[in-house]
């Protein structure tokens, strides 16, 4: 398989070779800084108290016994705090998570609410004092079970449509020779990406400055200036390494509440969350329990399709997880509905985690697939590929490419596809019940606008700035080679500076859409640096900068339905006796536009495949059922996959070119994650003969349901399997 | 975590001084467990007595051929000790299977033997728990419970002590010897965690002030065949939701000796007694296998989510005979 | 045992990656947070401050810990090595140098703890110590080879969120036979030495 796939006007060299980071040596050394590790004189500690209470109000905040022990410099809270300015939407056009304006009031909407903030000379004494403060509260009843038929829940529309419907479902349904009507559920998901969250706020000058770990310098700039009432010009952001984010590093209340401190004491504040904190307060992955209805003729061929996804969030702030946003890309039918509902309960408000709408989405529309290749006796492949759109199922717009076939025929070839047995419990390796899974995946290729400087030194070598973020993602190597490529040097000639938002507004590094904005931008600055070059031959001592903005560019873009595409394979080995599941094996094929650098690109590929893999076998936040609040919230009682349980995964691509697009690149974040999840359970199916439908599929759920008999398949008149 | 003191003790009448004279002071071993509970305040000790420097770091041969281990003698020593390795493999899989290579270099096989229930009830100080809060209520037994007990548990704490060790070290008899202020004394392992009852905050039979100094094994014997299987959530680095050390000696087809012992489903590292005297005898194969876990069992007292661990320790029960049983007839 | 200050904080020495740091600590103060809030050593990374994520991993006495559930006073008189200390000037460890040309990490966040446990790993496997998955850990089978599933068990203890385990094992594994390289290197070397 070849790795490059450039469009026609960009292939120079870098962009497609395997580069190593840029900043790696740093990484490998400790020598890269991260938000809580940049030293400063005079820093006092800050350390976040959260309510203990699951709904009601704060009756007393006891401060003075605090106050007494030893280094505490101050505690802020709802009686103290200055007041926030809220009324704004923010650069990514929403409004701020009320959980991040803290102190604002005494009412207590969750467990975990932040109430108050105690500053110490040193973190040890901080910790104690936070511990020791007394907090009152008068408690009120809550709700915070999410359940499929939640009388409060209603249609939300997030980032896309609530819903949308075109056909005779219910007439396409009855006109169905094989009907799937079944119901998944995923559950709450944390981020845990191990930096947590950390920032540090200082007054210099007359400007605010925080150091801080986030996904968009502009970005937590402009909502800290709104917040604050300040103008953008005196705040500096800046974000030199941060260690993860997958969409949970935006504004939040650690950044709030230094800035408070920083200004009552006149002095650097730190705030780092612990690990329990982050379980509030840095938003999550939210339960979903969706319904997928399936309707097909006998061949396969879908006549109809329904998905309805809920979530639930929190009672101040909504959040979309829109689960069924994949279906109105994926596939098409004569009867179209899809959903996203939401409910508000008394639970802390969920964000975007890594793939959010697809993650969860395709868990149930590629489970249900799969469930309806088993009921029509056609393999599950060919299955998609009788189903593959023309257009856009919902917009009826063209795709810019859909490569989605390629992905499996290249798949099916290398993971040896065609030697499969399609039927499920027979495959046998000591107590292992072995089976194989397949699921397609998709996620958008978006830009948002951006500005980049580049100049070209005197000493004959370039330098780039863009307040961009490297999450972990390689975008920093990236974006050296693009700009390398741009330029026409080599990518030792070229320094990029990121992490600053005093380098000026871009896109933050968030779905899969960082390095195609930032690209963007610089390429577009490279290209007229060339040709003011071209004209003037000397350049002077301070260099030439030329800097662009992408804003026009990307409002200029023909209207596309555009999107990287996959296909997940997945190898899986299940002791029914134990209940033990360990994937063996995981290959994804993907079409996702241009590859800047194949290291980075396939280690963020099979990184979220792993997510998937950890989505399907292990990840689950737990809520004590009678108060509502967290049930072990740490590392111990919220599995994240470790190394043994990671086999050696392959990710490849396929080209995938549009000669329309200026850029080319599609981002490579997301993609990964999407069917993965499903792929592992369809492959539990094929060797064991059932059915998950409720992530993850844990020891205790495989054992249970060895004993129990599938209530789908047993109870066909709800729907479940209509083979007329 | 409050301010305390810290002593570093050298010997072991001085450790046991050390922390008669101050009520709230606690031993210091590898600090694994401790620690961690000092962050979430579980534990709040005014002083620290740290006994890692004391000379009870060896594993030695006992005269009548068993082990003598050092209380101080951290889980990877333990494992990788050859004559562990050779005479209880069942011990050195057990302790290979529990925490992550970190923390077994650090962690101590007194400290292990003492080691908190990992509950989330009673890791979190603004929930009710009996064991760290006596009579303030067990919100587990009608709450999260998927990992609870189901043996050895009562409605007033239904939590699993987490130790692999203790499962191989409880099916091998081990005794466990501690000094006092007022002398030495010793306790066999299966007697040594205390029924729960309505006491569960009264976990070991250790007299107040009591350090571990060794932990003593009887000569290998059937042990030297033996074998330690774990189920977890994850692959690595995670607490068993259920797990065997067993031992078998099987001549001309019956079984002349068994040792067996579950992890993850009990208050305590479960010595399956009832389970030992149906194999003891008997014809080694599936079914006297499946008997002795049934026979053991039957004791089981399951909570609405965690009756999967019957059948779950049953199969691992059958299972590792099996293979101990086939390893011994080739 | 350091004389006490007070009755809860004592005056030290650390000896860290060979050098001597004295300073007056805080009971409380973990070997992680003595490292990087008094001595300026970030290079160890607090993740979890549980136990539970492996990122503080660092060598104390040559054996892999996590920093952050050892206190700092309980640590003195041993020698501690971080990752500050892994390299020989500007030449990276083997192991450091596996990660950065094979990609074994992606935000860079647990990579300190990953390579400082790898380190370890190494060592751990050469001296014939068996793991989880050694089939026979009798003494007379002899190490294991250090196959991908050897080590990802032994580097299970090190938690990497984005997901770069694949690329850790290949590193790890490179690293590993680069050290059974130059151990066999050195061991011809020491004997035609002692035969001189």
């Amino acid at each position: 398989m070849t790795i490059t796939s450039p469009g026609a006007a960009a292939l120079r060299g870098a962009v497609g070779v395997a580069h190593t980071r840029v900043e790696g040596r740093d990484k490998v050394t400790g020598a890269a800084r991260y938000a809580g590790e940049i030293p400063f004189a005079e820093l006092a500690h800050g350390w976040l108290a959260l309510s203990t209470v699951t709904r009601g109000r704060i009756r007393s905040v006891e401060t003075a016994a605090v106050l007494d022990m030893p280094g505490v410099l101050t505690v802020l809270h709802h009686g103290n705090a200055p007041r926030l300015n809220t009324d704004y939407i923010g650069m990514l056009g929403v409004p701020p998570d009320p959980t991040a304006a803290v102190f604002q009031n005494d009412r207590v909407p969750y467990a975990g609410w932040p109430v108050a903030l105690v500053v110490a000379e040193t973190p040890e004494q901080a910790r104690e004092a936070a511990e020791a403060l007394v907090v009152t509260y008068d408690e009120e009843p809550h709700d915070t079970a999410l359940v499929a038929d939640h009388p409060g829940a209603y249609p939300a529309e997030g980032h896309m449509p609530a819903e949308t419907e075109k056909g005779d479902l219910e007439g396409q349904l009855a006109a169905s020779a094989v009907v799937v009507d079944a119901r998944y559920t995923t559950p709450e998901q944390q981020h845990s990406m191990i930096e947590p969250h950390a920032a540090t706020a200082l007054w210099d000058g007359g400007r605010l400055e925080v150091v801080d770990s986030n996904q968009g310098t502009t970005w937590i700039q402009g909502e800290l200036a709104k917040m604050f009432s300040l103008d953008e010009s005196s705040v500096r952001v800046r974000s030199e390494h941060i260690g993860g984010g997958f969409g949970s590093k935006g504004l939040r209340a650690h950044q709030v509440s230094a800035v408070m401190a920083a200004t009552a004491l006149q002095r650097p504040v730190r705030v780092v969350m612990t690990r329990r904190q982050m379980f509030s307060l840095a938003g999550y992955r939210s339960p979903t329990t969706q319904r997928v209805r399936l309707g097909a003729d006998l061949d396969g061929r879908l006549r109809a399709l329904e998905h309805h996804s809920l979530n639930q969030t929190s009672t101040v702030y909504e959040f979309i997880e829109p689960g069924a946003g994949v279906a109105r890309v994926m596939y098409d039918a004569d009867a179209h509905r899809t959903a996203n509902h939401v409910v508000r309960l008394d639970v802390p408000s969920p964000t975007w985690m890594r793939a959010p709408g697809e993650a969860p989405g395709s868990f149930a529309i590629e489970s249900a697939l799969d469930e309806l290749a088993e009921r029509c006796g056609v393999d599950p492949i060919e299955l998609r590929l009788r189903n593959e759109p023309e257009t856009g199922p919902v917009s009826g717009l063209p795709f810019s490419s859909r490569n989605l076939p390629a992905c499996f025929r290249e798949g099916a070839r290398r993971f040896g596809w065609a030697d499969r047995d399609p039927r499920p419990g027979v495959r046998r390796d000591g107590r292992w019940l072995l089976g194989t899974g397949t699921a397609a995946a998709s996620f958008g290729a978006g830009a948002g606008p951006s500005t980049a400087k580049v100049t070209a030194e005197a000493d004959g070598s370039f330098s780039v700035r863009i307040a961009a973020a490297d999450i972990g993602t390689g975008a920093r190597t990236a974006l050296t080679l693009i700009a390398a490529d741009a330029l026409e040097t080599t990518p030792d000639r070229v320094r990029v500076r990121i992490g600053d938002s005093d380098f000026g507004p871009a896109m933050i590094a968030g779905g899969s859409m960082g390095t195609r904005s930032w690209a963007w931008a610089i390429t577009a600055a490279a290209g007229e640096l060339r040709e003011r070059l071209a004209l003037t031959p000397d350049i002077p001592p301070e260099g030439i900068t030329v800097r662009s903005d992408t804003t026009e560019a990307i409002r200029a873009l023909a209207r596309k339905e555009r999107h990287s595409f996959g296909a997940q394979f997945a190898e899986v080995a299940v002791d029914t006796a134990t209940g033990e599941i360990r994937v063996r094996r995981m290959l994804g094929i993907f079409a996702a536009g241009r590859i800047v650098n194949p290291l980075t690109a396939r280690n963020q590929l099979v990184g979220g495949m792993t997510w998937g893999i950890s989505m399907a076998l292990h990840e689950e936040a737990v809520r004590d059922r009678e108060t509502g609040r967290h049930y072990s919230p740490d590392l111990a009682g919220y599995h994240v996959a470790t190394n043994a349980d990671v086999p050696d995964i392959e990710a490849d691509w396929v080209d995938d070119h549009d000669p329309d697009d200026p850029v080319g690149i599609k981002g490579v974040g997301e993609i990964g994650i999407v069917g993965a999840a499903a792929a592992v359970a369809n492959a539990v199916w094929h060797a064991t003969g059932v059915r998950h439908r409720n992530l993850p599929i844990r020891p205790d759920r495989v054992l249970t349901a060895a004993s129990t008999p599938d209530p789908a398949e047993a109870a066909p008149s709800d729907g479940g399997a209509a083979d007329a | 975590m409050r301010e305390f003191g810290y002593q570093r003790a050298h010997d072991v009448a001085g450790a046991v001084a050390l922390l008669a004279a101050d009520p709230d002071a606690r031993f210091l071993g590898g600090g694994t467990n401790l620690v961690d509970l000092m962050k979430t305040g579980v534990e709040r000790p005014a002083r620290l007595v740290d006994v890692r420097e004391l000379p009870l770091d060896r594993v030695e041969r006992t005269a009548d051929g068993g082990l003598r281990i050092g209380a101080t003698v951290t889980n990877s020593d333990l494992a990788a000790d050859p004559e562990v390795r050779s005479g209880y493999p069942a011990l050195t899989q057990a302790v290979l299977a529990g925490a992550s290579g970190q923390l077994r270099n650090m962690a101590t096989v007194g400290g292990n033997l003492l080691q908190r229930t990992r509950c989330g009830y009673f890791a979190d100080v603004t929930k009710p728990c009996n064991k760290r809060s006596p009579g303030s209520g067990c919100p587990a037994v009608g709450g999260e419970h998927h990992n609870h007990a189901v043996l050895g548990a009562s409605g007033h704490c239904v939590a699993v002590h987490p130790s692999d060790m203790g499962v191989a070290l409880t099916a091998f008899d081990a005794v466990v010897s501690y000094e006092t202020p007022d002398g030495p004394g010793e306790v066999p392992l299966t007697d040594f965690y205390l029924p729960v009852g309505d006491t569960p905050h009264r976990e070991t039979a250790l007299p107040p002030g009591a350090l571990i100094t060794h932990v003593s094994l009887p000569p290998a014997g059937v042990a030297a065949r033996s074998r330690y299987r774990k189920v977890r959530e994850r692959a690595s680095y995670a607490f068993a939701i259920g797990s065997v050390a067993a031992a078998l000696r099987i001549e001309d087809g019956l079984v002349r000796e068994a040792r067996l012992a579950f992890g993850g489903v009990a208050s305590r590292p479960w010595r399956a007694h009832a389970a030992e005297a149906v194999l003891t005898g008997a014809r080694a194969g599936g079914e006297t296998f499946a008997a002795a876990a049934d026979a053991e069992l039957a004791a089981a007292t399951p909570l609405p989510d965690n009756g999967y661990k019957v059948p779950l320790m049953r199969d691992l029960v059958v299972s590792v005979l099996t293979e101990l049983a086939e390893g011994e007839a080739r | 045992m350091a004389p006490a200050t007070s009755s809860t904080s004592s005056a030290i020495t650390l000896n860290i990656n060979g050098e001597k740091h004295q300073l007056t600590i805080d009971h409380r103060t973990t070997l992680l947070d003595a490292l990087r809030e008094r001595l300026d050593l970030t290079g160890t990374k607090k993740g979890c401050d549980q136990g539970q994520c492996g990122a503080c991993t660092v060598l104390v006495d040559s054996r892999r810990v996590v920093s952050c559930l050892n206190l700092a006073v309980a640590a003195e008189g041993r020698e501690i090595t971080t990752i500050e200390g892994m390299a020989e000037g500007d030449e990276l460890h083997p192991v450091q140098q596996a990660f950065l040309d094979l990609d074994g990490y992606q935000c860079g966040y647990c990579t300190p703890g990953q390579i400082c446990s790898a380190v370890a790993v190494i060592e751990e496997h050469a001296a014939g110590w068996p793991s989880a998955v050694t089939d026979d850990v009798g003494p007379e089978a002899g190490p294991p080879p250090l196959t991908p599933d050897e080590i990802r068990e032994r580097m299970s203890g090190n938690l990497c969120r984005c997901g770069a385990y694949v690329s850790i094992v290949q590193a790890v594994s490179r690293a590993a036979g680069a050290y059974e390289a130059t151990r066999d290197e050195r061991r011809t070397a020491a004997a035609k030495e002692a035969a001189a």
